[in-house]
Formats: structure tokens, sequence, C-alpha cells
């Protein structure tokens, strides 16, 4: 058996879901190559040779993988498949984006955000906002999976696999990169920081947003998110939202400051091993699921803390 | 232009699901349900794209679920869609099957744009608009939070891990949608009661020559882990105390 994983980077750099999709890979079994399909993305496909358990590293340079363009990575990975017998992607935007153009073209039913590989066609995937655990065998020849990160350990850096390069398909393709917004921060990325600090639609403006808890993040280092409430009335950007559409995360310290809790929130920060709350709302659903709930006003609490710690 | 938009029934977004007690699946019956969030998003960004003139043609809704998902498509008549078809099954549809169905659709309405939503909130796939622009060879705007025509092409600014990304597309195209593409429209009652006059198409998967039989077998359906409420702390004092002494900070 062999598997392809798609590496999941920024050119420069390899993003840690990558690490973390080929240990599921791992618990499916067999060879593992990575694909790094991307623009002066050596640097990426390095990193990638690294991770253990990897046998090699396709390279392949492509202007239209600079910004990972559905269209190109179709045509470049539907060929590759007659090597292989699973395709696993980071279930990242990119991931979201690219898998199921490549198992609609491989005639396959997509197995999306798994959490848990059981055998070699059989998976674990949350359903209804992780309201419900349901477990799915695949009769497809291939399988086509996208790995939640949260549920997997990335592997280590200690391998030494080889890089081979590979030729990108001919373009034009029917769609082209325009322009990006990407945020730049020295705080830890959500998907992956070790702590996290989200703040609801109680901080009610996006100057108290950024007031009370840019700096409650600074100093406990952590990386910070927001509710889709607080998302959409504009007192974060979109890229913080957690949540079932947003972004999932499980960090060890996770600090909900004026969310109520609604599920579809829970389901993207319910599996975090310690979770505060703070909300002045007795009632509020987050305290169902908190390890500390504090009961009070976050205009006053989220300073204090913030000095005293 | 035209513009298809797929529509799909679903249990309504503030009704929390239970499992069966046998482990089969969730437990529908005599539960309310609505039309997907991001269904509701697309058909409102199709009839706003009316309002403007950028669609001067028909918006035609397609929905592929039991004979209740006829609500779901007036629901998006009222809101200004002008006409729908039923694909008429009780089986559950896997996305893949969805987008061999939609794709003979297109085959026959030609529209120039397909606008679904990014996943819908039963089982959480997110799969169905990616493999219909797949099956069809047209590029595909996935998560969008803008759509502007320019020219003679689509521009789509999504959203993605790292904030936003603007695409240019060829038309025909696919346009998932996001949260933030709009706020969807109340529909008024003039036009509830306009929509029960609009034409519905009643059809079958067979009428389209796909096979819907699943490809995935479901095993069980569990409860997640619970998680049990912790303890309240009295005040900050208390609750750095508490994380000290949980390792945590």
């Amino acid at each position: 058996m062999a598997v392809l994983v798609f590496a999941e980077h920024s050119n420069a750099a390899l993003n840690d879901a990558t690490a973390k999709t080929v240990a599921a890979a791992q618990a499916f079994g067999g060879d593992i190559d990575v694909l790094v399909a991307g623009h002066n993305a050596s640097a990426a496909a390095q990193a990638a040779a690294k991770l253990s358990g990897v046998r090699k590293v396709i390279h392949v340079e492509g202007e239209a993988f600079s910004h990972a363009l559905a269209e190109a990575v179709e045509a470049l990975v539907v060929p590759m498949m007659g090597g292989y017998d699973a395709f696993f992607a980071p279930a990242t935007t990119t991931g979201k984006n690219v898998a199921p153009r490549i198992a609609a073209k491989l005639d396959v039913m997509q197995v999306s955000e798994i959490t848990r590989v059981i055998d070699a066609s059989t998976f674990e995937r949350p359903i209804y906002a992780g309201n419900a655990i349901m477990t799915v065998k695949s009769s497809d020849a291939k399988k086509v999976v996208t790995v939640r990160g949260t549920a997997f350990k990335a592997v280590e850096s200690s391998g030494s696999a080889s890089v081979e390069t590979a030729a990108a398909p001919a373009g034009p393709f029917k769609s082209a990169f325009v322009s990006e917004e990407i945020a730049k921060s020295d705080r830890p990325e959500l998907a992956s920081a070790k702590r996290v600090v989200s703040g609801g639609r109680a901080l009610a403006s996006a100057d108290q947003f950024n007031a009370l808890i840019l700096p409650l993040a600074d100093k406990l280092g952590a990386g910070v998110g927001a509710s889709r409430a607080a998302v959409d009335a504009g007192y974060a950007p979109n890229d913080y939202q957690v949540g079932q559409t947003g972004k999932v995360v499980a960090p060890e310290l996770y600090v909900a400051v004026g969310i109520s809790g609604a599920i579809q929130h829970l389901a993207g920060m319910k599996d975090s091993k310690i979770i505060v709350a703070i909300n002045k709302d007795e009632e509020a659903p987050i305290f169902q699921i908190a390890d500390y709930a504090l009961v009070g006003d976050l205009f006053k609490v989220v300073p204090e803390l913030t000095e005293k710690l | 232009m035209k513009v298809l938009v797929p529509v799909k029934r679903v249990i309504d977004p503030n009704v929390r699901p239970r499992v069966k007690a046998d482990g089969s699946g969730v437990d529908l019956a005599n539960i309310k349900m609505a039309m997907n969030p991001f269904c509701e998003i697309a058909v409102e960004e199709a009839v706003r794209m009316k309002e403007k003139g950028v669609a001067t043609g028909e918006i035609v809704l397609v929905s592929i679920g039991p004979a209740q998902a006829q609500e779901t498509i007036r629901v998006g008549l009222a809101m200004g869609a002008d006409r729908g078809i039923l694909v008429q099954t009780d089986a559950a549809v896997e996305p893949l099957a969805v987008a061999k169905i939609l794709a003979k659709i297109v085959d026959s309405e030609k529209p120039d744009i397909v606008i679904t939503g990014k996943q819908s909130i039963d089982d959480d796939c997110n799969q169905t608009g990616q493999m219909l622009a797949a099956l069809l060879g047209w590029p595909q705007g996935a998560f969008a939070s803008a759509v502007a025509k320019d020219g003679d092409k689509l521009s789509v600014t999504r959203e993605v891990d790292g904030g936003l990304q603007t695409v240019s597309l060829n038309l025909p195209a696919v346009v998932t949608t996001d949260l933030r593409l709009n706020e969807p429209r109340f529909a008024s009652l003039p036009n509830i009661m306009k929509a029960k006059k609009k034409p519905i198409d009643m059809k079958t998967p067979a009428d389209y020559g796909v096979d819907t039989a699943p490809r995935l077998a479901v095993v069980k359906v569990a409860e997640p882990k619970k998680r049990e409420a912790g303890e309240k702390v009295a005040d900050v004092d208390s609750l750095i105390a508490k994380l000290k002494s949980a390792g945590a900070i």
C-alpha cells in the first residue's frame, strides 16, 4: 500500500498540519510519500523530507502552485494516483478546497475531517457540529481523506527522506490568483497554538476586542480566536473564527471571554484540555463544559487577569 | 447570466441533534427541519445578483431529497428564485452522487454560475461544490465572502486560514458560500404567496441515470465523549491559583 500526503505549506515553511496528516497516514499504513507543490518551495520540500516515516518527497514547482489553485492541484494529483491507494490532505482551507476535486475525478466518495483511523477502510469523523461521531467504512478502491489536525499528534522531524522533483502540469488553468490579505502576526498560529484566548460578542466593539483580548493573549503567549458572532459583527477578522465551520482547535488552555457557547462554537474548541470561561451570564452554555467558570464583568476581570498573570 | 442553486433540507440549526439509541444515526423523527444555512446564503447571493442586474437569466433551485424538500425549495422561491427542481429520493445521497446529479442538471439547464453552500450542517462534508466543479471541468471559488463580475470573469474573495484570498475565474464557474458573503433576507408574506405558484419539476435520480448507492457504509453513530462542567471560581486570584495547580500556566 502507498499513501500520497498533500503538504500544506507557505513555500518558505511547512505547516504543522502536514506532520499531523502524515501521522494519520501512518495509522492507515503503507509507504508514505509527501507531495510539496509550490513556487520556490525548496525549503518546504526539505522540511517535509525530515518528517519521520516518509518514504520520499515529491517536489513540484509551478506558478499556479504558489497559492495552491484547486484546478492546478487536481491536474497534478489525479494522474499520480495510479501509483497510490490513498490521498490524505489536511482539513485546512487548502485541503478542503482541493481534495473533493480529486475524489470526484477518481470517482471516490471522500471521507472528510477524520479524527481516527480504525483500519485501512474504516474511519471516525464528527458530524452535526461534533454532536455525533460517525464510523464509516469506505467501499471505494482508493481512499480520499481529509484529516482533522487536532485529532493526531504530529510526527517528529527526525527523518531523512529523499526529495524527487516532478514536472508541473501544463496550464493554462481556468482560475488565476489575484491577491491575498494575510494578517502578519507574531502570535502563535491559532490552529496549532498551545494556548488560545477567544473573544465573543460581549466585547461589543473591535476596539475593545483589541484592547482586552490581545494583551491577555500576549501575556499567555496564546493564539487569538473569536466566536462567529464577534466575527460577523466585525470585531475580529474571519480567520479568527473558532467553530463548526471555522477553525477547530484543541489547545492545552482555552480561555473563552464573553462567549455564550453556541453549539457551533463548542464544536470548534470542546476538545481543549483546560477550558476557562469568563462571562457575566451565569446561565451561559459555555459554563457547562468549562473547567473553570468565572462569572463576572469581563471589562473588569480581563484587565485584572492580564495584570496579575 | 443564469444561476443554479442547490439547496438542502437539514435539521434546523438551533435544534440539538440526538443520537439514536441503536447507534444507527441521528434521530430526525419529529425534528424541526430548515434550509441549510449556507444554502440560504447561496440563494440570497443569486437573488442579489439578479437585483443588481449581474444575473439577467433565471435562478433555478435544485433539491435532492424527500418530498418535504419541496418546502425547502419554496423557501428559496419566496426569497426570489424563479423555479425549482426536486430530485426526489428518501435514501441518503452522498455528496459524490449529489454532484453527479447536479452535473446532469447543469448539462440541460446550462447555467453560467452554480452557487452552493460550502457545507451542510448535518454531515459537515464540505465537498459537493468542489466535486461538481471537477466533474464539469469548471473552475471554483470555494468559501466565498465576496463575488463580483469582472468583465467576462468572476472575481471571488475566499475565506482562507490566514485571511482572505481573491481569485479570478473563467465562466462558467462554481462558487461555494461562506458565512460572511451576505445576510439572507426573510421572505415577505406576498412573496411567500407568490412562491406557491412558481413551478417545481419533480424528478428522480433514475431520470439522470445516476447510481446513488452509498460508498460509505455507516458502521455506527455514537455520542461524543461528554465533558463535565467544572467548578466556579470566585475571582481572578483563585482562577490563577487553579490554573497554576493544574499546570496550565
